[in-house]
């Protein structure tokens, strides 16, 4: 590390000439290049060793039990299936429209707030623990049914009139739709956090190839799977698909070919509307509380995650949110336990974003970012 | 012409301050002691008296802060007017966090005529409010504000108070409740970076190894907005605690209990937190089964006499419509009655029935004041702690409801 930022500040300077010097830009790209290049490998080497070392020593001190780094390794997948839910709203809408719906983590929280109130009525009927399978299905089309129809309007209402704007009004007005959805909720539902009824028939563990899983982490992680598989296969299978995969390519040109792109457009967030309603039950069912800023923080790490791994993928939003979850899981003891931090857990928002910034200098794409990333 | 100008000037001026002064002198408003360092504050005849709250009135803490809000009306209600004056009330919110506390502060600070303060709810807003507020010579009076630091004699600032206990207190208590009631050995902390947790685990870890010989296995952190404390509680069961001790808030308190009970190696562990999750609402957040069982610090509310049975609490639901949601009510009335009386000891009438009020002579009548409050006997000493006789009780979550345990 040292040695590459020394290099950096010497370097500088010849790397960037006054602009209009007419012998200086060819000199200076070809300066340039091998230095970003010293510059990337200097840190991959850095952390290769930095995380080598931080692992070796915590497995060497052995803290924590092979059992322990299992749990944690399944609560990360957890945590991660969640995150890549979400994101995938992130990066079909960005794929689309090359805009980010910073609002869409509102829409998550839309679809579980509103569900725990049916939850709460089957649990007082007794319905919630008669019949488990039934309960969770109708409160997951509750959900996925109120997400829809906010994602829904906020296209038709928020977005649809700026679709020929600049780039950068449709996302302040996305911020701008956050807010209000996020408040809208609190004057709905009030400001207190609620606790959704615990389902007896999802208490407990179940032990899946000799594991012990929790039963709702269990659920959780095939439910994720079980919608990513169905949006992969429509959108690579179904007519509905290819419309969509036309329209992210070549919008005009689509349109041109007959497809009703406005239609695509609403399928689209309705998707993702829909994908962000079942991650909240999904949310729901794990840490079982609601409240109206709920959808703030996982919003933020599911855009991280969907940043990671290539904004417009969709596989890349699928492993980037895993990732992120196995990786806050784990990281912060592997890394960070073995070398006497005190309290390493409070360090892994650090961690997540770090990642983002090693992700963004090494493949600013991302891991699976086929194009080069626009500014926005 | 420009001197002129300037020369006329200075002598209107000169008129108008020697006007002035011969007005103030004869017409009966008292004068401000010159020697008073930060001025003094003058309420005119028929105008009310100003004191401001900050307390946390939005966010998940809001029923702490609302709760202590309710009390300082109540106080102010039964005072009734001080000097011939009526007491009006500012209403701030602190939002349980430095920025808060900070915003909070500046805006009572930039106000005309605000004499005292009541608040802040949470130590981590009090600590800049006391630093924005004493440096205007403004006095601050906390009724929850419980972290040590905020009346150590290095950090504390000249014009902070606290009818609250102090957690010196409450930790050592915690401690001698797991050790000698529990028969706990090993046990573990969490806190969220906040300085009301973070010093209260560590006097309760201090404490619970050189008083009782016990084992601190983990000392953990995490932040007060995170969600997922799975990893955190399985480092913290590799420790193989007996005991796991939490005194944070409401919303993370809640996620920490329901998943401490789905942790492997922390099933039988005994939960406890404090004052702040010490209300209905923690156990709605952590849902009532898995809250069952834990136990809670707080301030005995049970030595307090008639007047709070009989008196206070058929007030409070008059005038609120509910019960109280929080530990510290009684703290704030407490803290109001002994402010609007140090007004009424400090304030200079004047003839023609103003009051000037010295901002030093009001902090100097509260420092050494005794007041017979519900909270129990209050007296301040040098360094702002009213409340030295606290005892603290412990609860236990039974049947969806607090009932004391201990002692």
């Amino acid at each position: 590390m040292a040695t590459s930022s020394a290099t950096t500040e010497s370097a500088e300077p010849p790397a960037s000439p006054p602009p209009g010097d007419a012998g200086g830009p060819q000199l200076g790209l070809a300066d340039r290049i091998p230095l970003r290049r010293i510059i990337r490998w200097g840190l991959a080497v850095a952390l290769v060793l930095g995380i080598a070392s931080g692992a070796y020593q915590t497995l060497a001190a052995g803290v924590f039990s092979p059992a322990q780094w299992r749990d944690l390794v399944v609560f990360g997948i957890a945590q991660g299936s969640i995150y890549a839910l979400i994101a995938l709203g992130y990066t079909l809408v960005y794929g689309i429209l090359f805009m980010i719906n910073f609002a869409h983590g509102e829409v998550f929280m839309a679809g579980g707030f509103t569900a725990f109130f049916a939850a709460r009525a089957m649990d007082q009927a007794g319905f919630l623990n008669q019949q488990p399978v039934l309960a969770v299905l109708i409160l997951l089309a509750i959900a996925m049914a109120v997400s829809t129809t906010v994602a829904v309007t906020l296209e038709r209402v928020a977005y649809r009139p700026l679709r020929n704007a600049p780039r950068l009004i449709p996302l302040i007005t996305a911020i701008g739709a956050s807010l209000f959805l996020q408040y809208s909720f609190r004057g709905l539902y009030g400001e207190d956090i609620h606790s959704y009824p615990r389902i007896d028939a999802l208490t407990g563990t179940w032990t899946i190839a000799g594991i012990p899983i929790l039963r709702t982490q269990a659920i959780v992680i095939v439910a994720a799977l079980a919608l990513m598989v169905g949006l992969y296969f429509f959108i690579s299978r179904t007519t509905m698909g290819r419309s969509m995969r036309a329209v992210a390519e070549d919008r005009e040109i689509a349109s041109l070919m007959g497809i009703d792109v406005n239609r695509v457009i609403v399928t689209t967030f309705a998707i993702g509307g829909m994908l962000a309603g079942a991650a909240g039950i999904l949310y729901a069912l794990v840490f079982r509380q609601v409240h109206f800023l709920m959808g703030f923080l996982p919003g933020i790490k599911a855009f991280t995650a969907a940043v990671i791994g290539g904004i417009g993928s969709i596989i890349g939003a699928a492993v980037g949110g895993l990732l992120l979850g196995l990786l806050e899981a784990v990281a912060p003891f592997l890394l960070l336990s073995g070398a006497g931090i005190p309290a390493p857990n409070q360090l892994k928002d650090v961690i997540a974003f770090s990642i983002l910034v090693i992700v963004l200098i090494m493949r600013p794409g991302g891991l699976f970012g086929s194009r080069e990333p626009e500014k926005l | 012409m420009h001197l002129r100008f300037i020369a006329v000037l200075i002598v209107l001026l000169l008129a108008a301050v020697a006007c002035a002064e011969e007005g103030g002198g004869g017409e009966g408003a008292a004068e401000c002691p010159p020697d008073d360092e930060f001025g003094c504050v003058t309420v005119a005849e028929g105008e009310p008296i100003r004191l401001a709250t900050l307390l946390v009135i939005s966010t998940a803490d809001a029923p702490l802060g609302q709760d202590s809000q309710n009390g300082v009306t109540l106080a102010v209600n039964d005072h009734g007017e001080v000097l011939g004056h009526e007491v009006e009330l500012m209403h701030e919110d602190e939002q349980c966090s430095a920025e808060g506390g900070t915003t909070g502060a500046r805006r009572i600070a930039a106000e005309e005529g605000i004499v005292a303060v009541i608040g802040t709810s949470c130590s981590s807003a009090g600590e800049p409010a006391s630093q924005i507020l004493s440096e205007q010579g403004i006095v601050l009076m906390s009724p929850s504000n419980t972290a040590p630091s905020l009346t150590d004699p290095e950090t504390r600032q000249d014009f902070y108070f606290r009818t609250a206990h102090n957690d010196n207190i409450q930790g050592a208590a915690m401690a001698q409740f797991a050790a000698e009631e529990l028969g706990v050995e090993r046990a573990a902390t969490i806190h969220d970076g906040s300085p009301y947790a973070e010093q209260l685990q560590q006097v309760f870890a201090e404490t619970f190894q050189s008083e009782y010989g016990g084992e601190i296995t983990t000392q953990e952190a995490v932040g007060p907005e995170d969600t997922d404390f799975r990893p955190v509680l399985t480092s913290i069961a590799a420790g193989d605690p007996e005991f796991i001790y939490y005194p944070i808030f409401i919303a993370a308190g809640g996620h920490i209990t329901a998943q401490a009970r789905e942790t492997s190696g922390l099933e039988e562990a005994d939960l406890a937190g404090a004052d702040g999750m010490f209300s209905p609402d923690f156990i709605e957040a952590a849902g009532p089964q898995n809250a069952e069982g834990m136990y809670l610090s707080g301030p005995d509310l049970d030595f307090r006499g008639d007047f709070y049975r009989d008196e206070f609490l058929p007030a409070y639901e008059e005038e609120f419509g509910s019960q109280p949601t929080a530990a510290f009510h009684a703290h704030a009335y407490d803290a109001t009655q002994m402010i609007l009386t140090a007004i009424e000891e400090a304030a200079l009438q004047g003839d023609d029935g103003s009051l000037v009020i010295p901002r030093t002579a009001l902090r100097d009548a509260l420092e050494g004041m005794q007041h017979d409050g519900i909270v129990g006997q209050l007296e301040c000493d040098e360094n702002g702690d009213c409340n030295q006789e606290a005892t603290i009780s412990v609860s236990q979550v039974q049947d969806g409801d607090f009932s004391r345990v201990w002692p």
